[in-house]
This record gives C-alpha cells, structure tokens and sequence, in this order.
C-alpha cells in the first residue's frame, strides 16, 4: 500500500470530525425526545399508581368526595373499543385488499386512497361531530352504538392503510406464482398473499385498537358518559378517557386521583397492545 | 415437426408500445427440453411467459399471433386460462413457497381441480416430492414451514409444486440462477429425468446449462429469434455468425 498524501489525511480526519459532530448531534436529539417521554410515563407510574386499588375495577364512579372506582368506565371502554375493532377490521382489510390487489391502478382505486389518506389524518373531533349530526341527532340520544361508530371510523382508515401497505410488500413473484398453478384471483389473495402479509395486518389492528383506546373527542359527543353502570347500547355510556378528563379537570380530590389511575391502566394497556405488535412482527 | 407439443405462429408481442417479440415461429418438440438462450432483455423470458398467457396480469401487456397446444391456439379469448395454467406449469427464476407448511405448499395446486381423499393426497405429495428429488429431505417435517427450506431446496419444493398437478408442460424461468453449484447439479439431473413425462421449456442465462440439459436450443437477439436447432446443431455448427458470437462467449 502507498502512503497517503498529506491532503488525503487531512480530507479523512475531517470526515471524522464530521461523523462524531453528526452522531453528536442525533444522540442529543434522542436524549431530548427520550427524557420527555420517561418523564410522563413517571409521573403516570407516579401518580397513579397511589390511586391504584382493587376498588378501581370493582365500583362505579362516584360523586364528588365519596369512595368508588372506574368499572364502569373500564366496562364501558371495553365493550365499545371491541365493538368498533369488529366493525371497523373487516371493512379496512377488504378495503385495502381491493386497494393493493383489485384497484391498484383504477381511478376508483386512487380515488380511495385519497380519501383514505384525508380520513386518516382529520382530527378525531371532527369524526366525532359528523356521527353526533348522523346518528346523535337523528335518534335524539346519546348512546354508546354512537360511539362504537365513531370510534369504528377511526379504525377504519388504519387498517386500510396498514392492510394495503402489507400487501403490497408481498412480492408480486409470489403471486406469479399462485396464478401459475391456475389459481383464480380471489383465491391467490386469501390464501397466498393475505397469509403472507398476515403478522403486518394485524399489527395493523393492533395499533387501530390502541389508537382507540384512548380516544376522546370522538366519545364525547356520541356516547357522551354514564355516572351508572349501563350495558345497554342504545344509552350513554362511560368510557375510560371521557371519564378521565371529567374527573381530571374536577376540583375534586378523589375525582382527580382516580383519573390519574385510569390514566395509568390505558398507558400500561396502550404500552401492552404496542409490544404485543412488535411481538408478531419479529415473530415472522 | 408433427410431433411438436407446442407451436409458435407469427407470435408478436408489445409491452405498451414496445415490440418486444417480433414474428416468432417455433415448435416445440413433445418430451423434449428446449432452451431459450440469449443475451437480458432478448425476449426469451417474455416468449416462456406467452404459453402460460402469464403476461395477462398486466393490462398493458398484449400477444397477436397464435400459440397452439396439441393444436388449438391458446392465446384465443376462449380458453379458459386457469385450466391453461394447469396443463402449463410454471417455475420462476427465484423460489416462491407459498406461506404454509411444506405439504400444503403442494397440495394447494392440487386442491384447484381434483378432490382427493386424504390418503390420496398424501400419496400425491410424495409421489411429487419424489419427482423432484426432494422426498427424502423433507419426509420428517413437511408440516414445517415452505420457508424454512434452503434455497435449492425451496426450489425443488417449487417444481414439486408444479409438478403436482399433473401439467402437460414445464416452462422453467431461470431456474438456477440464484442457487448454488450443488443445487443447480441436483435440479439439472432432474430436468433430464423430467422429460420423459413432461415436455420441458427452460430459459437459460448459462450456456453450459443449455449444451448439458436441452435438446433443442433457440438463440433469441433484441426480439427475434436468431437461430433454432438441436442443441447440438446450435452448438457446434450454428447457422449465424451472430450466434456463434455469443456461444462463444465474444458477445452478450
């Protein structure tokens, strides 16, 4: 090997520089996002675990200054998040199956995406406004279908996204050769490439649903809240993060505590959904 | 040739406005292997995928001309194209196993156009994994995931896969290229032991492929079909200056 020049080693040693400058620089950017996010899930760990007690999942919520807990809230969260992912799953994935395989080139089909995309990215209000005009008004109640259907139009828009994005991963060899066997096309997407694009689809569920779970806005006006325990889909119903901001924003004490311990049980159920989908996807 | 499976009459074909396949005639003798060398992008590929009609699942892809298997024109709008595809299998340059479990992989293609009773499929599985020298490494595990396989094996799964069905004719896309020594000796063995059942099309990009498997061999250049003969013919004596150019390795 010949030496270097004196101007080959200078260019190299400042492309040294340069690189500890950069990594420098990405390695505080990460800090700085980092120490926000250890910050908050202290102080929900903090400040909820103190409200934290069997009583939580057992009683109702309460009236101001008295004891209780937030089963029905939970209850409530529970059946409408089901509810939603039931009524929003089939509709995303056969959407964004017709997208990746049917309509890839159609004008329908770049039409939906368009759309899709719009539908993905509107505030949550807005979804939930357009369901208490639809359906609130029309039927003059408050009911948790409402909500189911507020929540399901989230959903919607994610799994067509995440469903169409999988497919198209699947390479089109594999299809090929699906068709080469003289596989008729529906045939060749439900057993070939929705199989292969399996662990990403319901990833992608997955997310919708821990999206949901801590939704809002959407609930605030269609299941609007319920201080009793109610099962019935035609009546107001509690849900977890309405309850959480009523109670946070009382001047209550066991109103605020109890919210920071729904807080805590949506964070650890969001942070379980998420590693669960990063569970499926490594294990493909 | 009266003895040719398929026949190649006037066969042109366009990607968009492209003419990729310019007046090509060929036949393409019963229980033989023919292979399609040339040089990438001669066409050899798009000719292989005109008799399965594979090239129909892009719209902007079309054939004029006529293709007869046993006869009949296959490009005709009229044939039924799933039962086309099974009587013209098909093997892709890199393996595709489908995602499911080793025996499924192959009884899926069965599973398309015949109803058999479990012991019946059970014995079509290995009757194919046998065909295509595989049997004896999968026989523990076909419950275990296509995927797993080496690539050499995925392949052969892949031809078992074809095979399975019962096609008239094999068309086998660069089968080799992305396998190694060891794997393309084996499914090479097997292309010549195939040919007694099955008439067998092979693209090829290596000429040592061609010259040891094939018995016929078709030189393609920039869409048209330069020179056609027995292997040996195109080998030893080729007709063109152009072909021996690129036989021997002065061009391409």
């Amino acid at each position: 090997m010949t030496l270097p020049t004196q101007s080959a080693l200078l260019k190299y040693k400042k492309r040294k520089w340069i690189n500890r400058l950069a990594l420098t620089l990405s390695l505080a950017a990460m800090v700085f996002g980092l120490v926000w996010l250890v910050w908050i899930l202290w102080e929900i760990v903090h400040l909820g675990l103190g409200g934290l007690s069997a009583t939580v999942f057992t009683q109702m919520t309460p009236a101001p200054n008295e004891d209780g807990g937030l089963a029905n809230a939970l209850y409530g969260s529970g059946l409408m998040v089901v509810l939603a992912t039931f009524v929003g799953t089939p509709v995303g994935i056969f959407a964004g199956i017709y997208l990746a395989e049917f309509g890839e080139k159609t004008w329908l089909g770049s039409v939906t995406r368009f759309v899709n995309d719009i539908l993905l990215s509107a505030p949550s209000i807005v979804i939930g406004l357009f369901i208490y005009s639809l359906v609130v008004v029309k039927l003059k109640n408050f009911s948790a279908f409402a909500g189911v259907l507020a929540l399901a139009l989230i959903v919607i828009p994610v799994v067509i996204r995440t469903t169409e994005n999988m497919l198209r991963l699947v390479p089109n060899a594999l299809r090929e050769a699906a068709y080469a066997l003289g596989t008729p096309q529906w045939k060749v997407v439900l057993t070939v490439t929705l199989r292969a694009a399996k662990s990403g689809v319901v990833t992608g569920v997955l997310l919708a649903v821990a999206r949901i779970s801590g939704e809002t806005a959407p609930l605030l006006f269609t299941a609007l809240s319920n201080q009793f325990w109610s099962s019935s889909l035609m009546q107001p119903m509690a849900s977890l993060p309405v309850t959480i901001f009523k109670f946070a924003m009382s001047p209550y004490q066991n109103w605020q505590q109890l919210a920071w311990a729904g807080v805590f049980v949506i964070t650890v159920f969001v942070l379980a959904l998420n590693i669960l989908a990063r569970w499926i996807t490594r294990a493909k | 040739m009266e003895n040719s499976k398929i026949s190649v009459r006037d066969l042109n074909f366009y990607y968009g406005k492209f003419h990729a396949l310019k007046n090509i005639n060929l036949e393409i003798e019963r229980n033989k292997v023919t292979a399609f060398i040339g040089p990438s992008g001669c066409g050899k590929s798009t000719l292989l995928r005109t008799f399965n009609r594979m090239f129909e699942l892009y719209p902007e892809q079309r054939a004029t001309g006529e293709i007869l298997l046993d006869g009949k024109n296959t490009l005709q709008a009229d044939q039924d194209v799933s039962l086309l595809r099974a009587k013209v299998g098909m093997v892709f340059q890199k393996p595709t196993p489908f995602p499911m479990s080793i025996y499924d992989n192959i009884a899926f293609g069965i599973k398309l156009f015949e109803n058999l009773s479990r012991s019946d499929m059970d014995d079509r599985v290995e009757w194919a994994l046998r065909q295509a020298a595989l049997w004896g490494e999968v026989k523990d595990k076909l419950a275990q995931s296509g995927s797993g396989l080496s690539g050499g094996q995925q392949q052969r799964l892949c031809i078992a896969r074809g095979i399975a069905i019962k096609p008239e004719v094999l068309l086998l896309d660069e089968p080799c290229s992305a396998l190694d020594p060891i794997s393309t000796a084996k499914i090479e063995e097997l292309i010549s032991e195939l040919k007694d059942s099955y008439t067998v099309v092979i693209v090829t990009h290596s000429m040592q492929q061609a010259a040891r498997c094939s018995d016929y061999t078709a030189y393609m250049y920039l869409g048209d079909l330069m020179e056609f003969g027995t292997t040996k013919d195109v080998f030893f004596k080729p007709q063109r200056r152009e072909t021996e150019d690129y036989i021997t390795g002065r061009f391409g």
